[in-house]
């Protein structure tokens, strides 16, 4: 796995650099035009931009692959901003609704992507196997399509035109050490445990962090949501009241908003429960601390992400895009993020390029019939060991809300500001 | 040469440095100050005169009293670790000072001390920052040590991830700022002076107090000038050292940009921008730095 442990090393020297002159308002690396002519600009977080995917780009199609890695919200504010700063952008589907009215997005042609059909219902329908999922918070299925190519609005009918073509989701949950816990944990209730008081954690994105409260919430029997993802003013107050109680009573020893930060936080056992992110955990876990992705009763909280084209997009450069993202669905990428704990939008084309013990293991939730490694060869879990979770089915059919923009947003980011001064 | 071309000489040896002080500093400022009225959606800044990203931010702040809103908080916090990281790297650096211009006596000698405090600086601020993590710990190293020698039975909780951890920090990454104008302030003072004040009977508190301290003055103004406003901005290190549970105006900034809430960005940073010149000030009421540079 030190693969993924790069990645974040990489992305917590680029953050830091980034948060270092945030003040200057403009944070885009300077861009060198290159001499070659098949080349894209590839914005987005470091999550899927391993340099393994874009040396086997420019092996298959002899694109070259210039990354720009930031974080979540630098993503959208590069979006937002600096439109003509890339060819092809990987973003996550909770920010469209601020990206989509802006006008700086292109729908994505359906009928230019072969495999389009082949996406998993789980994005276009909101079901997995005819079973439907959670579908509070920014749900892929309510963004999914436009009702046309630069359209600003967002359309219920499956049109031609599409928002994002996914890339990669996930079903999050709360990371434990169980060998500093020592007993079951089962629900997110856990995470305000006095039991765990100054050793707990929780992220400090306020998008995603209010999520983590609400599940939290929830399962304490404080209340009922008629929608996680989009709190009215009052359930934000009493959501953010209830976590400022904790943090005046010391339950938290930190908050972290990078993925490294909550991997030392859980490596130095500085914490025991927290929440966090899948590439994390196998990273702790990498250094030989055990550390698991703890299934949870009240479900998941799940994110997806997807490609877009920036409406300044011309045609060669879109040509190029498009060809890279329709490698992108065939399969080979696919099965390079499958094997780092992802899921892949197109399953069919990943399960082709995985070897079936590493299917079995990975989507189907069996026992690891050998060792599993990782892209770059780490052992990730020993032969019997079975993925924290189970199976596909079980992990992302148990999704209880997406990560989300809510309509009061400009309210929860103040009351989180106060969260954190309290 | 007439009096009148060398006056407009003047003016043109100033302009370069005048247009780049004008479009790098002005231009910004003024634009972050306008911007500071303007409305906002998730996605766009829109052209307006409003006060409400001012008044936001001092919401209920009279109501609530004498409990703090979020504003004044976190004012409060920022100016306690700003008086803290004064107070502690200015005597830091004074001694510093002190030792390296009126203790070691060759000149040699003192630049090579002097080099050897700008060692740290070779590396970046985040990691002599970050390098304290694991020193200061549950299994850290100095838990570790405390727990050996049998002074404490638990792992000390308080040394990271609080307001110790932020002032050690910020003390660790600043002293030398103090420690620079301070030092070149002292090289300044007549030897002739401080031998003068022994003869005439002064004791070596009193020449500190009444000769050394008093001519130090630009030198600790221009010192703390520094301290003060890279600490008044500052979100990483309360961030990193601080386990991002402390609040510092700079984080509130940063978080507002980052979901696009420019303008309420631009509100805060005009308040903080104002609040730290008020600081500076009344420093320079007290010192007249001009006369020393």
């Amino acid at each position: 796995m030190t693969d993924t442990i790069d990645h974040g090393r990489r992305k917590l020297l680029k953050t830091t650099a980034g948060v270092a002159v945030a003040g200057s308002f403009i944070s885009g690396a300077p861009y060198v035009m290159s001499q070659e002519k098949k080349v894209l600009r590839y914005l987005g977080t470091a999550v899927n931009q391993s340099a393994e995917i874009a040396a086997r780009a420019k092996e298959d199609l002899g694109i070259t692959i210039e990354y720009i890695p930031v974080t979540t919200d630098e993503v959208t504010k590069r979006i937002i901003t600096q439109p003509n700063s890339f060819d092809l952008v990987d973003t996550e589907y909770f920010s469209l609704k601020k990206l989509v009215p802006s006008g700086n997005l292109l729908g994505m042609d359906a009928s230019r992507i072969k495999l389009f059909d082949e996406i998993t219902p789980a994005f276009t329908k909101g079901e997995i196997n005819g079973k439907k999922i959670g579908d509070q918070g920014t749900a892929p299925k309510k963004v999914f399509y436009l009702k046309g190519e630069k359209s600003t609005e967002f359309s219920d009918e499956p049109t031609q035109w599409v928002t994002l073509i996914p890339t990669v989701y996930n079903a999050d949950t709360l990371g434990i050490r169980p060998d500093l816990i020592g007993r079951p944990i089962k629900n997110w209730s856990e995470l305000l445990n006095p039991e765990f008081k100054g050793k707990a954690s929780i992220l400090n994105i306020p998008s995603i962090g209010i999520m983590d409260a609400a599940m939290v919430v929830e399962s304490m029997g404080e209340y009922t949501y008629p929608d996680k993802g989009n709190m009215t003013k009052d359930e934000i107050d009493m959501t953010m009241k209830i976590l400022t109680e904790a943090k005046k009573s010391g339950q938290f020893r930190a908050f972290w908003s990078d993925f490294n930060e909550s991997v030392n936080l859980m490596a130095s056992g500085e914490v025991v429960i927290q929440s966090m992110w899948s590439p994390a955990i196998t990273a702790v876990r990498s250094k030989g601390i055990d550390c698991v992705y703890q299934p949870l009763e009240e479900g998941y909280r799940a994110w997806a992400a997807g490609f877009a084209l920036p409406s300044t997009i011309k045609g060669q450069k879109a040509d190029l895009a498009y060809e890279f993202v329709n490698w992108f669905l065939s399969g080979w990428a696919g099965a390079h993020l499958n094997r780092q704990g992802y899921y892949s939008a197109v399953l069919s084309t990943a399960q082709a390029n995985m070897e079936p013990y590493e299917w079995d293991y990975w989507m189907l939730g069996k026992p690891a019939e050998k060792d599993i490694m990782s892209p770059s060869g780490q052992k990730l879990a020993s032969a019997g060991e079975m993925r924290d979770g189970g199976s596909y089915e079980t992990r992302m059919g148990g999704v209880a809300c997406w990560n989300a923009v809510m309509d009061e947003n400009k309210y929860m980011v103040r009351k989180w500001n106060e969260f954190i001064a309290a | 040469m007439s009096a009148r071309t060398s006056r407009i000489s003047i003016y043109l040896l100033a302009l370069p440095y005048a247009l780049v002080f004008l479009l790098f500093f002005v231009v910004p400022l003024v634009l972050v100050v306008v911007v500071s009225f303007w409305d906002y959606t998730e996605y766009s800044i829109i052209p307006d005169f409003i006060g409400t990203n001012y008044s936001d931010i001092f919401r209920g702040c009279v109501a609530r009293l004498p409990e703090l809103c979020t504003a004044f908080a976190t004012y409060v916090s920022t100016l306690k670790y700003v008086f803290l990281s004064w107070f502690i790297t200015l005597i830091l650096g004074f001694g510093v000072a002190y030792y390296l211009a009126f203790c070691v006596s060759s000149l040699t000698m003192q630049i090579t001390l002097f080099l050897l405090c700008t060692i740290p600086f070779w590396t970046s601020n985040v990691i002599r920052m970050i390098s304290w993590i694991p020193l200061l710990g549950r299994g850290g190293l100095v838990n570790q040590f405390l727990m050996n020698i049998g002074l404490v039975d638990e792992p000390v909780d308080w040394l990271l991830y609080s307001g110790f951890s932020v002032t050690l920090a910020f003390v660790h990454l600043y002293t030398l700022f103090m420690v620079v104008p301070i030092f070149n302030s002292m090289m300044r003072i007549e030897r002739s002076v401080l031998e003068a004040a022994y003869d005439a009977g002064a004791n070596g508190w009193q020449v500190l107090w009444n000769v050394v301290v008093p001519l130090c003055k630009p030198g600790i103004a221009i010192g703390s000038i520094f301290v003060i406003t890279i600490v008044m901005g500052d979100f990483i290190t309360i961030g990193v050292m601080g386990g991002q549970q402390i609040a510092s105006i700079g984080k509130i900034i940063n978080v507002e940009m980052s979901y696009l809430q420019f303008p309420s960005a631009a509100a805060n940073a005009v308040i903080l921008l104002a609040i730290t010149l008020m600081i500076i000030v009344a420093m320079s009421r007290i010192v007249d730095i001009r006369r020393e540079l």
